[in-house]
């Protein structure tokens, strides 16, 4: 009983936020929207005691990947009014292939399949008692190869976004550090012996 | 009422149909899009923690921790190149990206 009223409590947010995210005059107040939907996401996680990826929802998207939209969004000057013109003249379109989708998948996942019925008559399965050492004993034994392939593919995108992102600027005054290391006094000074002139 | 596994594979279904709305009536703003990418990748990691949990089987919770991982350097790419883009164009509109006459 008690799980069910905070499973709609988060469901309502969520898709209220959600909604947010879509429909928000800002794209700050998108980011924001999406930064609670996240956040409810992580509590539902946690309802359905998958802790450990609640934990890494909030301190790897809402930490990280989030404040990164926003300070993307923030540095770019978009213009508002002119990302908003013609936006109700496809929101029927979008909502009407939306609500034929959700229609069609509550088909399936309520009325069509017995065996998800069956699945969900059954009492929940016994949990291990943690769930972080349980997700590690078989991240690090049974999908250690694609763990490091994960790994690759973090390394990838730091890659990828520096190299997108850098550029060299005409006149900027940098110190080239080995250019400075490599001189040698007999470039920069010439030392010429002569005789001593006579004073008249 | 006894919350099982429909109701959040019900759940993932409308977040997932919300963020395909927000695909279809944000289509000038390229920033908004990726945020409805991102809605749609935690509704696909719904149902696989969903499945998860009731199926008690933990390989699906490795799956949305490699999701997560493939999320975050999508992010991380779509945004430089969005940068780059608005350094060049001054504008993130989709309408004015038609260099390639696609």
């Amino acid at each position: 009983m008690f799980q069910g009223i905070l499973f709609y409590g988060f469901t309502a947010v969520l898709l209220a936020a959600a909604l947010g995210v879509i429909f928000a005059r800002n794209p700050v107040h998108s980011v924001m929207c999406l930064v609670l939907a996240f956040f409810n996401s992580a509590a539902l996680w946690l309802l359905i005691e998958a802790e450990f990826l609640a934990i890494v929802l909030v301190l790897v998207y809402v930490g990280a990947v989030m404040v990164l939209f926003l300070f993307v969004v923030m540095m770019l000057d978009i213009n508002v009014e002119e990302a908003r013109r013609g936006l109700w003249r496809y929101a029927p379109f979008g909502l009407i292939v939306a609500a034929i989708m959700v229609f069609e998948l509550i088909q399936i996942i309520w009325y069509r399949s017995a065996s998800l019925q069956a699945v969900a008559a059954t009492e929940l399965p016994e949990s291990v008692p943690s769930n972080t050492k349980a997700l590690g004993g078989v991240l690090y034994t049974e999908h250690v190869y694609a763990f490091e392939l994960a790994a690759v593919v973090l390394l990838l995108a730091i890659v990828a976004a520096i190299a997108l992102t850098m550029r060299k600027r005409p006149n900027l005054k940098a110190q080239d550090v080995a250019r400075q290391v490599a001189v040698d006094p007999k470039d920069r000074v010439r030392i010429v012996s002569m005789e001593a002139e006579e004073s008249s | 009422m006894i919350i099982g596994l429909p109701h959040y594979l019900t759940l993932a279904a409308v977040l997932f149909a919300i963020s395909v709305a927000g695909i279809f009536i944000n289509r000038k703003n390229v920033i908004v899009l990726l945020m409805c990418i991102e809605l749609m990748l935690l509704s696909v990691n719904f149902n696989f923690v969903a499945f998860s949990r009731y199926l008690d089987d933990l390989t699906g919770q490795v799956f949305v921790f490699f999701i997560l991982t493939v999320a975050a350097a999508e992010a991380a790419i779509g945004l430089a190149i969005l940068v780059v883009l608005f350094r060049n164009r001054r504008s993130i509109n989709v309408q004015e990206m038609d260099a390639m006459k696609g």
